[in-house]
């Protein structure tokens, strides 16, 4: 009988739910065009492209746990000690592969495998033990990090420098002027946006965060889905980190940090409900874009300073979260 | 007597639907006025408007005979117009002593008078016969007695007008005869009670005047006396109701479900029973006796112990996949907290317990509109839009959606709990109408119910419980209410050895 109480929802207002993040987006590419000649330029957008890639990355995976009703605080700390892994393995096996495409092959591995188990220890803790998200990232946030510290011995871990060269242009280079992280970023999103709309475990996840009693009950398992989704932003992490490290070649205590952050913005702003329900993977990618964008444009464009980029930042945050209520209630 | 609240002429249209064409209701102090109707006739929004949570689109309210709007239900709360809800509106994570007084706390000096606050409470509660420690947190309470706790905040702000929406759709009989005398006290002290129930028994026992709503529209005001429980019905549905439940089918000899010494910790010991194919089995008992704890046991939702064989197979792993697959399901009592995600459209309900049969890898969008298509015409579902959310359908049409998105399974045995808990006679025809097809088709079913009538009315054979227990079984004749009540309440009789 309450029925009709809270029935149609005016469409328009969905739709500006919807197109909000893009018109945002729009709004600041144009900004950025008319402030700097360069801004629309190979050089710029390619660079920006690439720097948001790492956090784009993990943020699919954020997606996926957000919308499922986790969060995972440690995806930054994650993302440097599976870096810190990957490097020590690679020197380790110099000697036995040396220089070449095995080294890389057998690096990449390793951070995968590392990114997995990482995010499964997180999942493990959550789904099984159920001690509450916040709580495990929280302590593993602080436990990656420090063995990172603790493997670099307070300092740097560098990755061989022949090794270093050799491994450089899975960062600068890549098909037809698109730069490799850029190709992984987008191939990442396609499937994240594929998965979460048009398969069952994109519909789970969007059910178990909506109602984990419903979930239980229409005998889908709680807990290897909730798992699943840490698993796969583990393995992405380490992902990330693959396409992260020929930059630098190298991991210390201090890599990765705030990415978390970054990266949970990033979902937010697109649009998926922090408390989870409903996600969308195409407005992360939109949500991303938005955070490196305004950090390029005031880099670019000397009008505010740079230092303020972060305010910037956690404004449009806010923001997102304001309009995302308002179009709730307009529900 | 004088009239304290009035409707004139109340309209009432959410964007394009109109949901109350003018509706002309009063109450009378020291008087208990009936509303009733189908679901989707207009009750809830009537009470949302009376109680100050809706504005009417038309019309007028009339306190006291002067015209009133009301800007929120804060204001209406202030002139002593006080609902009781169907859906609770208590913070779980509070206790009882501070939900009753959440918003009107006792101080002393600047801080909290908790003795005097849990003192008040308890008598409160008290009244009501519900001996609960005011200090309990409300999510460790059971149902019923967060409903009890829900009226003691009522009673608690000596309402002048009480709106109650439905207060013993989960209450039990013993309760709900409390629930009724404290109602009596009420109008004997001079309050004006809106009462709504699906329960016409209960109308008739406790109504001065009876209102009858349908699709929006006034049908009738008048006195309670003499008016009979058929007629309200005929009344709400506007059409003659013959034969509540259909024939019984008769069940073959082959056996689906064979449950054995099965024990959920703390809550059902030790039981056993036998399903056949074709048959309905009722399982009846007061609310507390363990029947949707040994049916969630059963399906894996919870840890038992004990061996479930379906189809002469063991049901090896306890999960509600396995149970699926098997051909075994469950269709919980609590459809909007484990039913449905009422946040979400029909599709994505319907096909989520069976979404493997729509493609393992890619779900197939196409197919699963039509089985929304198909839904909707086999379970009757009444939808305004095909996109709209499962929270924005009426109560019977939400259980019509869930029972498709059981169906959708395809199972051989299906267990329902409380089939037609709130929800309209009319709805509940169709329901008990598809029960009994779903038997002479050759599925088995399990129906869990509080209501009497409708055991005995579906079931052929009936399995009572009692404090965990399985504490006997009736067939055919032998199943009268009488002869469940003394069952489940452990009167000692000669049938309690025959499980």
């Amino acid at each position: 009988m309450t029925d009709t109480t809270t029935a149609p929802a005016p469409r328009r207002r969905i739709n500006l739910h919807v197109l909000g993040p893009i018109l945002a987006l729009v709004a600041l590419i144009v900004l950025g065009a008319s402030l700097n000649s360069n801004f629309l330029g190979y050089g710029n957008v390619t660079n920006v492209l690439a720097r948001s890639a790492f956090i784009g990355i993990i943020a699919v995976g954020m997606t996926f746990v957000i919308t499922a009703g986790g969060i995972d605080l440690s995806v930054g700390s994650m993302a440097a000690f599976v870096a810190g892994v990957m490097i020590m393995a690679m020197n380790a096996l110099i000697p036995v592969l040396g220089i070449g495409v095995p080294l890389v092959a057998a690096g990449m591995v390793v951070a995968l495998i590392a990114g997995c188990a990482a995010g499964f220890m997180n999942g493990f803790l959550i789904a099984k033990i159920r001690i509450e998200a916040f709580i495990v990232t929280l302590g593993s946030m602080g436990i990656y990090r420090s063995l990172t510290t603790w493997l670099a011995d307070g300092g740097t871990l560098s990755l061989d420098f022949e090794a270093r060269g050799f491994y450089r242009p899975v960062y600068y280079d890549g098909l037809w002027g698109v730069s490799w992280p850029i190709i992984v970023f987008a191939v990442v999103a396609i499937l994240g946006e594929l998965v979460m709309r048009h398969t069952p475990f994109g519909r789970h996840c969007a059910a178990l965060g909506a109602n984990e009693q419903v979930a239980r009950y229409s005998a889908i398992k709680v807990d290897r889905l909730r798992m699943g989704t840490y698993v796969l932003l583990g393995v992405l992490v380490g992902l990330a980190t693959i396409m992260y490290v020929p930059r630098l070649g190298s991991a210390s205590g201090s890599t990765g940090v705030l990415w978390e952050l970054e990266a949970i913005a990033a979902v937010i702003i697109g649009g998926t409900v922090l408390k989870g329900g409903f996600g969308r993977v195409w407005g992360t990618v939109i949500g991303v874009l938005i955070l490196s964008l305004i950090d390029n444009i005031l880099n670019l464009a000397s009008i505010v300073s740079p230092y303020l980029n972060g305010a910037i930042q956690g404004v449009i945050v806010i923001l997102a979260v304001v309009l995302q209520r308002e179009s709730k209630s307009a529900e | 007597m004088s009239k304290v609240l009035q409707a004139v002429g109340v309209k009432r249209r959410f964007g394009p639907i109109q949901v109350l064409h003018g509706v002309d209701f009063d109450l009378t102090a020291g008087e208990v006025h009936a509303l009733i109707g189908e679901n989707g006739a207009g009750k809830s929004t009537m009470m949302k408007i009376l109680g100050g949570y809706l504005g009417a689109s038309d019309g007028q309210l009339l306190l006291d005979g002067q015209p009133v709007t009301f800007r929120d239900q804060k204001q209406a709360e202030a002139e002593g117009i006080l609902m009781v809800h169907q859906e609770f509106n208590l913070a779980l994570q509070l206790s009882v002593e501070q939900n009753i007084f959440l918003g009107r706390e006792k101080k002393r000096g600047p801080f909290l008078d908790h003795a005097a606050m849990q003192e008040e409470a308890r008598a409160l509660l008290a009244r009501l016969d519900c001996h609960i420690d005011p200090r309990t947190r409300v999510q460790d309470l059971s149902v019923p007695n967060r409903q009890m706790v829900e009226i003691a905040r009522a009673l608690g702000r000596n309402a002048r007008v009480l709106i109650m929406d439905e207060p013993t759709a989960v209450l039990t009989n013993r309760e709900t005869d409390t629930l009724l005398t404290q109602i009596d006290r009420l109008r004997a002290s001079g309050t004006a009670i809106l009462y709504t129930s699906h329960k016409l028994d209960e109308i008739r026992r406790i109504a001065d005047k009876v209102t009858v709503l349908r699709d929006g529209h006034h049908i009738l005001t008048r006195e309670a006396e003499g008016f009979t429980e058929d007629a309200m019905a005929e009344a709400m549905v506007g059409r003659e109701l013959s034969g509540l439940f259909p024939a019984k089918a008769q069940p073959k000899d082959e056996v689906v479900l064979k449950v054995e010494n099965l024990t959920v910790p703390g809550r059902v010991h030790d039981a056993s029973f036998e399903l056949r194919r074709g048959e309905v089995l009722g399982f009846a008992g007061l609310v507390g006796a363990g029947r949707t704890e040994l049916m969630e046991g059963i399906v894996g939702l919870r840890p038992a112990t004990g061996r479930v064989t379906v189809m002469g197979k063991p049901l090896k792993s306890a999960s509600v996949l396995a149970a699926r697959e098997a051909g075994l399901v469950y269709l919980t009592e609590d459809r909007k907290d484990k039913g449905l995600l009422l946040g979400k459209n029909l599709t994505e309900n319907l096909t989520l317990l069976a979404l493997d049969r729509f493609g393992t890898l890619r779900i197939d969008k196409p197919a699963e509109d039509a089985a929304l298509t198909k839904a909707i015409a086999d379970f009757d579902i009444r939808v305004n839009d095909r996109d709209m959310l499962a929270g924005s359908l009426s109560g019977g049409n939400q259980q019509k959606l869930l029972l498709a998105k059981t169906m959708l399974a395809e199972p051989q045995i299906v267990i329902i709990d409380e089939p037609t808990r709130g929800i309209d006679i009319g709805t509940k025809q169709q329901i008990y109408e598809f029960i009994a097809q779903l038997a002479a088709s050759g599925k088995s079913v399990i129906v869990v119910s509080s209501e009497l009538p409708e055991i005995i009315g579906l079931a052929g054979r009936v399995m009572v419980m009692g404090r965990g227990h399985i504490a006997g079984e009736l067939t055919g004749t032998q199943i009268t209410e009488d002869r469940i009540l003394r069952l489940a309440m452990g009167v000692t009789d000669d049938q309690k050895e025959t499980a």
